[in-house]
């Protein structure tokens, strides 16, 4: 289907998105359909990007011209659930592309993490038709880079911030459930509902589901004797959802959940006996950054766990089902979200055990560590998840990359000598 | 069988001739060049002269051409066969390695002849012998007179101070301007690379064995006196280290795959 009337009636920079139009399918090809042995279920997440910014964008305008508003998110901490129960719709919006890195760079220094600079590049360049739907942009102060960027998007953009606290104490916990209380009734304000406990409890129950049939995708990674996905795979269904209908995306994930452990069952597996069973941690991986799990998946090893926000930061850990009043559903909610132990805290000695408890629940043969360039805060972290690590006796590779290919080979030779090493 | 390490690095390939019992009969440098693939026929084509035919050897290679030794039956990354090498060079099997290489500098921790841990700087030139090549010709000079040059500087209170080899370059020119004598400044230039290559092996390595280093740079006594201070241990080369990959990988083919 030729989405390109769409495009052009979003206000899109038509011409410009065609090149990445042209570049993703090679790509993806590449990366992905060239793998063997895929599961079935994959099916779906390879129509959906085949059509990324088509199929999902025009049900987004669909649902808008029923009165339904949008909420674009660039973080684990903004509860999906405040939204989904005032009937709005969340799509995440973070780039993982090099493509929107140099309109980022137009409007922002250089020296900024590519994440950043690929999502302000997708506003400004017009080239992303999640940014055109959006409704109001939800921003949060958690790294530095994206505190200023939001102030930069909201001089022609409607965006709201959400308050972070820096450290996990008691009295964060409650400021945290505050701020959540007001974002309840910014949403309130946008979507022109009111929020009702039955509602919110309705909404935790949607996305509690959705965490449940993820994390049954995930454990069927952690079987010790067969890989029944391969990473990027997994990786690809973990970044898709943070943009689908979250009873879709559970329907779809248990779908797949189902034959993996089937596949565990019958020992069918995507890899040769002998594979070095990974974990990656860090810096979230966006969608289409496919770039790290490519190399690690080409050069003898699988990914079998992701520490990450586009992994198992995204799904570990439910919000309490049966809460009370209002005010302690809210509380319950900033409770989960607390659990997500980003490097913004400080200190977040939460990571480091999550790394070293899943290292073994996902029998990893070694973790590697990886950074955006320019992410201080994960990067600063990486030295002490590295000394942890080694303390106990997990082997770990550190490792710096940018959106670009232009360190791809370099990122081989190390990863291939970590491989070397297991 | 007689068994071959080819070392296909980015500025030079080098090749290891081992007899059955592992023995190190020939050992062969020269240049890259614009075709590794060139450079990996020459250097076979070289072993001629000693009588050995390439077809009656086993092949295994490394370094960032190996994938381009068509016989290789093994391909093995620089790190592992630069520790593997380097063990049966100094014969030591834990010890702290350091290569300052033509495009790279490589920190690896052995143990048990094995790789424990390693670090690599890849993406910056500053700490890498590239950095000297691009001082030395700021003076007309090669890298190994700039580094003799240095030695008659000490004691200088000039310094570089810029992590970056583009900005270290017109510091240096601005030096020059200054009239700062040629000496200090050379000093200046070495005693600098040889604290980056220190503080990433910081990172590396916490005990006190041994420190060898391979690479370009070992025969730069200068340099290796200059590296022992900055590192605050006693820094041990060999006329053979800058062979330590070719030889490693041809020792890698002892052990059977796993
Ligand atoms: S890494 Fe931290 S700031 Fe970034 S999305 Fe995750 S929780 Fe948010
Ligand atoms: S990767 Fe780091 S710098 Fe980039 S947006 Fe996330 S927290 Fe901020």
């Amino acid at each position: 289907m030729d989405y390109r009337k769409m495009w052009g009636e979003l206000g899109m920079d038509v011409e410009t998105h065609d090149n990445l139009c042209a570049a993703l399918p090679p790509a993806f090809t590449e990366i992905y359909l060239s793998q063997k042995n895929r599961p079935e279920g994959m099916g779906f997440w390879d129509m959906v990007v085949a059509d990324i910014h088509g199929i999902r964008p025009a049900e987004l305008i669909e649902e808008r011209k029923k009165g339904r508003k949008v909420f674009g998110t660039f973080c684990l901490y903004v509860p999906d659930e405040i939204i989904i129960a005032l009937n709005g719709i969340v799509t995440g919006l973070c780039g993982g592309s090099e493509f929107w890195v140099p309109d980022g760079e137009k409007h922002l220094p250089k020296g900024m993490c590519p994440l950043v600079k690929a999502s302000l590049g997708a506003y400004y360049g017009r080239t992303c038709p999640f940014f055109r739907v959006t409704d109001l942009f939800v921003g949060e102060t958690t790294c530095d880079g994206k505190k200023k960027a939001y102030e930069i998007m909201s001089q022609d953009a409607p965006v709201y911030v959400i308050d972070m606290p820096q450290m996990k104490r008691d009295e964060d916990v409650v400021k945290l459930a505050r701020e959540y209380r007001k974002f309840a009734s910014k949403c309130e304000i946008v979507t022109g509902n009111s929020l009702t406990i039955d509602k919110l409890n309705e909404a935790i129950r949607i996305t509690n589901n959705k965490r449940k049939a993820m994390q049954r995708v995930y454990n069927a990674r952690k079987n010790a004797d067969n890989i029944p996905i391969s990473g990027k795979d997994a990786l690809l269904m973990t970044q898709i959802a943070f943009f689908d209908d979250p009873v879709r995306c559970a329907q779809m994930c248990d779908k797949l959940a189902d034959e993996l452990e089937e596949r565990n069952r019958r020992g069918v597996s995507v890899f040769d006996k002998g594979t070095k069973r990974i974990m990656v941690t860090g810096t979230p991986l966006a969608i289409p950054n496919w770039k790290l799990h490519h190399i690690i998946e080409t050069s003898g090893g699988a990914v079998v766990c992701e520490e990450m926000c586009t992994g198992v930061r995204y799904i570990e850990n439910l919000v309490d089902e049966d809460g009370g009043s209002l005010d302690d559903v809210i509380l319950n909610l900033a409770r989960r979200y607390m659990k997500n132990n980003c490097s913004c805290f400080t200190p977040n000695p939460g990571r480091i055990e999550d790394i070293i408890r899943l290292a073994e629940e996902y029998h990893v043969d070694g973790v590697i560590d990886v950074n955006l360039k320019f992410c201080t805060t994960f990067d600063t972290e990486g030295i002490l998840v590295e000394k942890a690590l080694k303390e106990a006796g997990i082997k770990v590779l550190g490792i710096e990359t940018d959106y670009n290919d232009g360190d791809s080979e370099q990122l081989k030779t190390r990863i291939q000598a970590f491989f070397e090493m297991l | 069988m007689k068994r071959i390490g080819i070392d296909i690095g980015s500025t030079n390939a080098k090749l290891a001739l081992l007899d059955e019992k592992g023995i190190v009969l020939h050992l062969l440098a020269q240049e890259t060049g614009f075709s590794s693939l060139e450079a990996c026929n020459s250097l076979l084509g070289r072993l001629g002269e000693f009588g050995i035919d390439v077809s009656e050897c086993r092949i295994a290679s490394t370094g960032y051409g190996r994938d381009i030794v068509k016989n290789a039956e093994r391909r093995i990354t620089e790190i592992s066969c630069h520790a593997k090498g380097a063990a049966r060079i100094f014969s030591r099997s834990d010890f702290l390695l350091i290569d300052v290489g033509g495009q790279d500098t490589k920190v690896i921790s052995v143990r048990r002849g094995e790789v424990e841990d390693f670090a690599m700087n890849d993406k910056c030139s500053a700490g890498t012998g590239r950095f000297l090549d691009v001082m030395a010709k700021i003076f007309g000079l090669d890298v190994g007179s700039l580094v003799e040059l240095a030695s008659k500087g000490r004691g200088t209170s000039v310094g570089i101070s810029s992590l970056c080899t583009v900005f270290a370059e017109s510091e240096v020119i601005s030096l020059i301007g200054r009239a700062v004598p040629k000496e200090e400044i050379a000093y200046a230039i070495v005693y600098s690379i040889a604290q980056k290559v220190a503080s990433q092996a910081a990172r590396i390595s916490a005990d006190d064995s041994g420190v060898f280093l391979t690479g370009g740079m070992c025969e730069n006594a200068f340099f290796v006196e200059m590296l022992s201070e900055c590192l605050k241990k006693r820094v041990v080369t060999d006329p053979k280290a800058r062979y330590a990959g070719c030889i490693g990988a041809a020792m890698f083919l002892e052990t059977p795959m796993n």
